[in-house]
């Protein structure tokens, strides 16, 4: 049977958000700031004797070491969440999952990020 | 997409009839890569906090303890998922550029990526098993 409902009434709410070109841009500046701040962490980290707890704690609470921390921190959290959020629109289309993923990856990315700045200070503040 | 959508417009090959070919592995395994580094991500910030906090002890089962080889295996794991994705992801930015768009240099790039994503975390665990690095 033909659907009694009109284009108009399908498509509602279904259309452009307006904030696609935003999210586009986002992920790619993100992805820059990762380029090069990433390597840089890794190698520094790699060579502050960690994951010896008190040799992590050492370069975790130096000045270069929280810098460079912080933002490739809020970069990779950044970028992962955008990221993620294009990966759940596109495969799951059930509404009730969908949301509840797509508001999870938004709780995980700010909490982890609010959790890992706290961290920070706390051992810049021990050091 | 929608439920109860009529278009009638033809579908792009589903992927269990497509050819299976370089790029299209690439573009698999840059979504798969993205998911565990924010594993990953998880995991490091969770550490931070724990150290932070004195309180790195409650997963020593997992650092020095008896399931030390689980999170030796997950880090090499997110090793090849962070490289792989960051060569990838270079890739991607030259796409943003307007280059590297023909189909037998892509099939290539996709095929030396996914090699020296495999070499790169090899020759950084090659120094960290043999206290190269520390």
């Amino acid at each position: 049977m033909k659907s009694m409902m009109t284009p108009a009434k399908r498509t509602n709410r279904l259309g452009s958000a307006k904030s696609g070109t935003h999210h586009f841009i986002a992920q790619r500046v993100s992805a820059v700031a990762l380029a090069i701040a990433l390597p840089l962490f890794v190698l520094a980290l790699a060579f502050s004797g960690a994951p010896d707890p008190d040799a992590a704690r050492g370069f975790f609470g130096s000045a270069w070491g929280a810098l460079l921390t912080l933002i490739t921190l809020t970069a990779a959290l950044y970028h992962m969440r955008l990221g993620l959020q294009v990966v759940v629109e596109d495969y799951i289309h059930g509404a009730g999952l969908k949301f509840t993923l797509l508001i999870g990856n938004t709780l995980i990315a700010y909490g982890l990020w609010l959790a890992g700045v706290y961290a920070l200070f706390r051992l810049a503040l021990a050091a | 997409m929608a439920s109860g959508n009529t278009d009638t417009r033809p579908l792009s090959p589903h992927l269990q009839v497509w050819r299976w070919h370089p790029t299209m592995l690439s573009s698999i395994l840059h979504r798969v890569s993205g998911i565990g580094n924010y594993l990953g991500a998880i995991a490091l910030t969770v550490w931070l906090v724990l150290l932070a906090t004195g309180a790195e002890g409650a997963v020593e089962i997992l650092t020095t303890g008896s399931l030390a080889w689980l999170t030796r295996i997950g880090l090499i794991l997110l090793t090849w998922s962070a490289s792989y994705h960051f060569l990838n992801g270079l890739r991607h930015l030259i796409w943003d550029a307007g280059k590297g768009f023909d189909p037998k240099g892509s099939n290539q790039r996709s095929v030396i990526i996914i090699a020296l994503s495999i070499v790169l975390p090899a020759v950084i665990w090659f120094f960290a098993l043999t206290g190269g690095a520390s």
